[in-house]
């Protein structure tokens, strides 16, 4: 019944799959996937300059959730239910897509929905301006660099941000993330 | 002062602060989670160092990649040797980046916007 995180997940590894996760999003597992994916870019075809792009946002996209993600709910069917999060890279046609998975907490959809629609409603001029905005006058923050993350990803992969949030019960959404990098 | 040297590790930069030559050297990948553990006990180096400079201090920045939560640190940093050339001691940044990495070459543009002491850009070749 509902959202069904199997089919969700099956979706995204559409194309060819360079990176996949699931479980527990620690400092370690993130060390581990950024060399997993530099042993295989090596690999791919592209320029420098694109792996260097796809490597910078999947940083921030894997840090975002090692900062953000609530628990899952109590009987969800997961394994690791610490810092639990999804994430897959995979190069479907000309683009490499990254989706993150999480559950958050209903009460949460608003505030991430406006952080996301308003980063979306941008011009690459204003998102550089309001990044340094952000940079040159918020106070440091010991979680992530305050804000700049959702910018910062928009602004190197000049696409919006694709998401949806994906009613788990009555109080837990599964948050989607998809981001395009070409 | 004692000089500050930190090998490079997957998430933290190679790190030179040396204060007797007015060297500060930041060279590879700064990705750490907690990027404000790492950067601290520098940030407190240059607060100390700016109260009696070397004369003229030389500021290499070489990143490869750095995240959004270095990114506030890097600019503190950057304010420190602000203060250091407010005082009338000559401070020489240069900001390197490699051929075609025009994510790099903006970010140095970024700090350039805000801090007020001018910006050598440094392409490398590959």
């Amino acid at each position: 019944m509902g959202f069904d995180l199997v089919n969700w997940y099956n979706e995204k590894r559409k194309g060819e799959v360079i990176l996949e996760y699931v479980g527990s999003i620690s400092s370690d597992v993130i060390s581990n996937s950024l060399a997993e994916f530099e042993s295989k870019a090596s690999t791919l075809s592209d320029l420098k300059r694109v792996k260097k792009k796809v490597y910078s946002v999947l940083v921030e996209c894997l840090q975002n959730l090692f900062h953000h993600v609530d628990e899952p709910p109590v009987d969800a069917k997961i394994d690791e239910k610490d810092k639990y999060g999804v994430v897959v890279l995979s190069k479907d046609g000309t683009f490499y897509r990254i989706s993150t998975g999480n559950f958050v907490k209903k009460e949460k959809i608003n505030s991430i929905k406006d952080r996301i629609d308003q980063v979306n409603s941008l011009s690459d001029e204003e998102i550089k301006l309001v990044y340094r905005e952000i940079l040159n006058n918020s106070k440091f923050s010991g979680k992530g660099g305050g804000g700049l993350g959702m910018l910062d990803i928009v602004r190197k992969t000049g696409n919006k941000l694709e998401y949806n949030f994906f009613q788990v019960d009555s109080s837990y959404i599964f948050f989607a993330l998809d981001v395009y990098i070409s | 002062m004692e000089t500050i040297i930190r090998e490079e590790t997957l998430k933290t930069p190679y790190v030179k602060f040396d204060g007797e030559k007015g060297l500060v050297e930041i060279k590879g990948r700064s990705i750490p989670e907690n990027s404000i553990e790492f950067y601290k006990p520098l940030i407190d180096w240059l607060d100390k160092f700016a109260d009696q400079p070397s004369g003229k201090t030389s500021v290499n920045v070489k990143l490869e990649y750095f995240n959004t939560s270095s990114s506030k640190c890097i600019l503190d940093i950057f304010r420190k040797l602000e203060l250091i050339h407010k005082k009338g001691d000559e401070v020489e940044i240069n900001w390197y980046y490699e051929e075609d990495d025009e994510d790099m070459f903006e970010a140095g543009e970024d700090y350039q916007s805000i801090i007020n002491i001018p910006f050598k850009m440094i392409e490398m070749e590959e």
